[in-house]
């Protein structure tokens, strides 16, 4: 178990080098680099810089050396946790994703849990009652809650709050806490928050996760097993817990492996639109402006997170089920 | 049991032991309801893919800013039990305090409407010009708005029928894209093996663990801002495919890992079939009703994205039209609760979306063999 570990850590490494390289190639491909779009911006304020200043700069970022050079300077910064400067806010990089990937990772995180939450009960309910009235309303909520993007979702609940309860469900504190320092009272606050884009977040999966669960559940269900059990008396709620529904999840936590995924990029979307303190917006403003290491450090970010809940859920797996851990 | 019925049992049994695979399928699909409801609704949203000027009462592009925010206008078929459309007239009031032009819709004044009749030009397939619409008013100098105006006053609905067009083409091509790449890469993994597989397999991993959406948006802040309306649609579904083709890539290399082995590509081979001919001819369509459940399923998937990277400013961009454009205009909450019917497209995203899903499902289940 513990060599199986090792070699997916030992993998690691190599999958985030050809990563930085992909992401280097990505960031640097728009015309321009970030000088001159900066250039643009100052001009258009009414600044202007001299082009020996722009020159220095130039070579003081090794703008002026070919891509692979480039290149590796970046990754010798980043090696030594430099992630460069914005240009746009005129601070360090790892400063500005340092302040907001805690909450990133704990809407992702909170959207996750509560996802599993939802989707396990909703799940057995709907394969201990098939074809109930239960069961239909489930399934008519699944296939809505699958069509249904995002970015919509969370506008539906903003219009629906803003208009009809004249509340605003954006950002993630009350004024009163915005800037205050961490406390209980910021913490429930923030909690009171979260629920709501952690759940728009997180229907699509709930959906997803519940069907899988029920699938499950009930191809269990019919095996011999259960009808024993059943003549010999035992109580139908702690037989269904007990055995088919601890069968039935091996598969979700397969699921795992591209759900966390998924909820570390959807929420660049949920953020944008709910204007929530998070990574996305961030990355989304600096692909804009032609950030490009600013850029290049949030996708660096976000492959890692990826890599690690893949990761997170092979070594699940192999805890939960033995056949994988002898194989691998 | 009658003797009768007996022989239509008989004969039910003849059909079914004659009849082709596709029949077969075809048969199970037919039983499931919703799913053939939803393929009817989607024949019909790709009848306004390819003529969606027909559908359009007024020209998508034209602007009018003292029309902007104008509230739906219904459509009633009947007046005074008489059959003879028309929509209510809108009646605009400029509010004091805001100085903002506040429409209301007025069910007394009637602008009759017809069906058929004519209006801005446009060309079929870009061939012949037709002035042919599906519904437009009686006097040509009205405007009317089905579905409401934007803030630059456009017509929601013309611009829902080309936007339509945008976003249903989009889905389809990356996932035709998707499908070329997966089955060949896949194909390939499958059949020759080796260290080829083994690279295909790796790049499919590769491919699978990048975080989709921020790659997405980065490639696309990537592309050139000269390149035109129809470049950049192109770029975006390809950018989209990218990543699609891993799962079926996946599904069909286990697919020729587990045929390779059969008899009767053996029997193929020995008969002297080329490597090409074995891999179309005999293995391929065997499991092609899978792939097309598959990729069926795809689709909405590829819509749901292409709108959300729109929507986000970094998919399709203005002056092309696509649902993610459209919604774009729903961004600002204000705005929203000023003209709440801006939210329609997304509506509209919702219910293609459930269509391709039901349909992707009931095909599913009509193609596997051992379902009852």
């Amino acid at each position: 178990m513990t060599r199986y570990i090792l070699q997916r850590l030992a993998l690691l490494p190599l999958l985030m080098v050809i990563y930085s390289f992909v992401i280097f190639v990505i960031i640097q491909a728009p015309p321009g680099d970030f000088l001159t779009a900066y250039v643009a911006t100052l001009a258009s304020s009414g600044s202007s810089i001299s082009q020996e200043q722009i020159e220095a700069w130039r070579a003081q970022y090794g703008l002026d050396q070919p891509m692979i050079v480039q290149y590796w300077l970046w990754v010798k910064h980043l090696a030594h946790g430099n992630f460069g400067l914005s240009l746009e806010y005129q601070r360090p990089n790892a400063e500005l994703i340092g302040e907001q990937i805690g909450l990133t990772l704990a809407l992702a995180l909170f959207s996750f849990f509560l996802t599993w939450a939802i989707a396990i009960p909703a799940g057995i309910y709907s394969a201990t009652h098939p074809r109930s009235i239960g069961d239909h309303i489930l399934t008519v909520v699944n296939y809505v809650g699958v069509a249904t993007p995002n970015f919509m979702l969370a506008l539906i609940l903003m219009w629906v709050a803003f208009a009809y309860f004249d509340v605003s469900v954006t950002g993630l504190y009350s004024p009163e806490y915005a800037d205050a320092p961490w406390s209980w009272g910021k913490f429930l606050d923030l909690m009171a928050h979260l629920w709501l884009p952690a759940l728009v977040l997180g229907i699509a999966g709930t959906a997803r996760l519940s069907r899988i669960m029920r699938a499950n559940l009930l191809d269990e269900l019919n095996k011999p097993y259960v009808v024993t059990a059943r003549a010999k008396g035992m109580k139908e709620w702690r037989l269904v817990l007990r055995y088919p529904v601890r069968l039935a999840f091996n598969p979700l936590i397969s699921t795992i492996g591209w759900y966390l995924p998924m909820l570390f990029s959807g929420s660049l979307i949920v953020a944008t639109v709910m204007n929530l303190p998070n990574i996305g917006p961030l990355l989304l403003r600096a692909l804009v402006n032609q950030d490009m290491y600013l850029a290049g450090g949030i996708l660096l970010i976000y492959s890692f997170l990826t890599i690690v809940g893949t990761l997170l859920s092979d070594v699940l797996l192999a805890l939960v089920d033995p056949r994988i851990r002898v194989e691998g | 049991m009658t003797a009768a019925d007996i022989a239509v049992g008989k004969e039910a049994e003849d059909r079914i032991a004659v009849a082709s695979n596709w029949k077969l399928v075809w048969w199970r699909f037919r039983r499931h309801h919703l799913a053939m409801a939803s393929a009817v609704l989607l024949i019909f949203m790709y009848t306004i893919v390819l003529v969606p000027d027909f559908f359009s009462t007024q020209d998508p592009e034209r602007t009018d800013a003292r029309q902007a925010f104008i509230p739906v206008q219904t459509v009633h078929l009947f007046d005074d039990g008489a059959l003879s459309p028309w929509v209510p007239a809108i009646a605009g009031k400029r509010n004091p305090t805001t100085l903002r032009m506040e429409w209301t819709t007025d069910p007394k004044k009637k602008v009759p409407i017809t069906f058929f009749g004519t209006g801005y030009k446009w060309k079929v397939f870009g061939l012949f010009e037709t002035n042919r619409h599906l519904i437009v008013p009686v006097d040509p100098n009205q405007r009317i708005f089905l579905l409401g105006s934007d803030r630059l006053g456009r017509d929601q609905w013309s611009r829902i029928m080309h936007g339509t067009q945008t976003s249903m083409t989009v889905g389809l091509v990356a996932v035709a894209l998707s499908v070329i790449l997966g089955v060949v890469l896949g194909g390939i993994s499958g059949y020759v093996g080796g260290k080829t597989d083994s690279f295909i397999q790796r790049l499919i991993e590769l491919l699978q663990s990048v975080p989709t959406i921020p790659i997405w948006l980065a490639l696309s802040a990537a592309l050139p801002r000269d390149w035109t309306p129809t470049q950049i649609f192109f770029a975006i579904t390809v950018i989209l495919s990218l990543v699609g083709w891993t799962t079926l890539g996946r599904e069909v290399r286990g697919r020729f890992l587990a045929l390779r082995e059969e008899d009767f590509v053996l029997a193929a081979r020995l008969a002297g079939c080329s490597r090409m001919r074995i891999i179309l001819r005999h293995m391929v369509p065997t499991f092609l009703s899978h792939i097309i459940a598959t990729s069926s399923l795809a689709i909405p998937v590829m819509i749901i994205n292409e709108t959300s990277l729109s929507f986000l400013g970094l998919g399709i961009r203005p002056p092309a039209i696509s649902w993610g454009v459209l919604l774009q205009e729903a961004q600002n909450i204000q705005t929203l609760a000023l003209a709440p019917w801006l939210l329609i497209p997304g509506l509209v995203v919702i219910v293609a979306v459930l269509a391709f899903n039901l349909v992707g499902d009931g095909l599913r289940d009509a193609a596997d063999p051992y379902s009852h």
